[in-house]
């Protein structure tokens, strides 16, 4: 018999153990903190999905029935928004990745930035004082001559501050995330691939279109659920621009028009008492929800075309 | 198809660099030709000048002429995009387009020049271009799979099809088998010598036992220093450069010397 060697251990150093302790905290951190929200949100909503118009004065009949149009206006809205954002944060984002002479896209790239950070209250108060005004001939000619147009229906509102002004401010506010990110990406795009493609013969736009596009898909996806989760959770500028009254429409142009789930809670918390705060708090879980399901179904756009996604 | 390319006192530079300084040769068409020399002496910039492709770094640009047929690529009306049409190239490095399936590769540079194809034409063209780059039998399964997935040798075959599937008159390959193993390499040396038939062929390789065994003719690139422009030493039948060389820096060069 003889005695089995001592087993090799590898020394453990002072540094990795505080690294590595300091990042499983840092990890379990956010895990930590989402639990919390949510089980907040939960238990506070408990009493708002058993209410009724007896327990709680904002109700008119149920919460489902409340919160419905809300739910409905904060993805119509976002929806829109994101429309009108990401073609032109993708334009933004190319011009200064492909096409802008090198000083003139790291100027550009800090105007970006900037724009990211005005604050959404000033965004509110541009919505109010200038988009609004400014819009609202161009939406009384909408009406007046492509009113066939569902969406265009009339009667136009009077004051601009409707769905499709709110969904504006929301795309400005959105695009500087949305071009950021895909700028990155875009940069990212390997030069072989773009010499593939131009040794091909292709132009710029073809090269673009055949290796920085596909190769950049996945980010450009995660830019969108990132402004898009903005859109949707966005509280002051919807607040401030639009004028609700509650309805499930479509229409963009009337002065009819859809609240969202964070612009309400704004607005109704400060009067609110009793039951009808777990009203408002039970919106709000609603729209976390929203939003968890929303980054639920990028991921799995993305994940789709994992093997095409060029990781491999 | 294949075309005969006249290189007259071409200079080629960086801004103000300039890196490679007054080259003339001419190639033959249906003709395999190697550019060897030590690193940083320009063949691979000089190769990238026979269809504009240097110009995709700010700054580049060349003074002289290089004749396709007698048509100098560099006229003022001449559009780079075209040029790369008939020029076709292969890349250091295998570049099928990631987010590409096999066959969309292929078809890659057919659907840029804006041609609407049938899906028979297209099924054809595939298997046509996978074929003339001996790629065919073992990927016809898996046409729908990512070019990714193949192995590196397999990728850079793939590469030769998606370049001879738009019928270029002229492929340029730069290094194409440095990153392979033996036995891809000995595959795309064995497709050189088929595309031959077919195709003007231009070659830079750092092996010099590949540019014995591939080429006709060999044009030996040197630079006398740091900052210095790269230059044509030689330029003459293969066989002469490995066994004759009329220039001591050639013989120094093939035989090892240095380098």
């Amino acid at each position: 018999m003889t005695t089995a060697a001592a087993p090799i251990r590898a020394k453990q150093r002072p540094g990795d153990r505080v690294f590595s302790k300091s990042a499983v905290f840092a990890g379990s951190m956010i895990l930590v903190t989402l639990a919390a929200v949510a089980t907040f949100l939960i238990v506070q909503s408990i009493p708002a999905f058993v209410a009724d118009s007896e327990d709680a004065s904002i109700l008119d009949s149920n919460f489902w029935a409340y919160v419905g149009p809300l739910v409905f206006g904060t993805i119509w809205a976002a929806a829109l928004a994101l429309l009108i954002a990401l073609p032109i944060s993708i334009g933004i984002a190319l011009f200064i990745s492909h096409y802008a002479p090198r000083r003139l896209a790291s100027v550009l790239g800090y105007i970006v930035d900037l724009l990211a950070a005005v604050p959404s209250v000033v965004f509110g108060l541009w919505g109010i004082g200038v988009l609004a005004p400014a819009v609202q001939p161009i939406y009384t000619w909408l009406v007046d001559n492509l009113g066939w147009f569902p969406l265009f229906a009339g009667p136009v509102s009077g004051t601009g501050r409707t769905i499709l002004t709110a969904a504006l401010v929301l795309a400005v506010m959105i695009i500087p995330i949305i071009t950021a990110i895909s700028r990155e990406v875009f940069l990212q795009t390997p030069v072989l691939h773009e010499e593939a493609a131009l040794a091909l013969g292709a132009t710029r736009w073809e090269m673009i279109r055949t290796a920085v596009l596909p190769f950049g898909r996945p980010g450009i996806i995660s830019a969108a659920v990132l402004g898009l989760g903005r859109a949707l959770g966005e509280t002051m500028a919807v607040a401030m621009v639009l004028s609700a009254t509650g309805a499930i429409t479509f229409q963009l142009l009337t002065s009819v028009n859809p609240s969202t789930i964070a612009a309400n809670i704004a607005l109704s918390f400060p009067e609110a008492y009793g039951i009808n705060v777990n009203v408002l708090i039970a919106t709000g879980l609603i729209l976390f929800i929203v939003t968890f399901a929303v980054n639920a179904i990028a991921r799995w756009i993305v994940a789709r075309r994992a093997e095409f996604s060029g990781a491999n | 198809m294949s075309k005969r390319i006249e290189v007259r006192d071409l200079n080629v530079y960086y801004s103000k660099f300039l890196a490679v300084e007054g080259v003339s040769l001419e190639i033959e068409p249906r003709s395999v030709t190697a550019f060897i020399g030590p690193s940083g002496c320009g063949k691979s910039t000089f190769l990238r000048t026979l269809n504009r492709m240097h110009e995709v770094i700010p700054g580049a640009r060349v003074e002289g002429e290089v004749l396709i047929d007698g048509n100098n690529l560099y006229d003022p009306e001449v559009d780079p995009v075209l040029v790369r049409r008939q020029v076709g190239m292969v890349f250091q490095r295998p570049n099928p387009f990631p987010t590409m399936s096999i066959k969309e590769n292929v078809l890659a540079g057919v659907k840029l020049n804006n041609k609407r194809i049938s899906k028979s034409d297209a099924d054809a063209l595939v298997e046509q271009s996978l074929q003339g780059a001996n790629l065919w039998n073992e990927v016809k399964d898996r046409l729908d799979r990512p070019g990714s997935g193949l192995s590196g040798g397999q990728q850079q075959r793939l590469c030769i099809a998606r370049a001879i599937a738009v019928s270029p008159e002229v492929i340029l390959m730069d290094e194409p088998c440095s990153a392979l193993d033996p036995i891809s390499t000995l595959a795309i040396e064995d497709l050189i010598e088929e595309l031959k038939q077919d195709y003007t062929i231009v070659i830079v390789t750092h092996n010099m036992q590949q540019a014995s065994r591939v080429s006709d003719k060999t044009a030996f690139f040197n630079i006398a220093g740091t900052g210095k422009p790269g230059k044509l030493i030689e330029y003459d039948e293969t066989t002469t450069i490995f066994s004759n060389p009329s220039e001591k820096a050639t013989e120094d060069y093939v035989s090892g010397r240095f380098g």
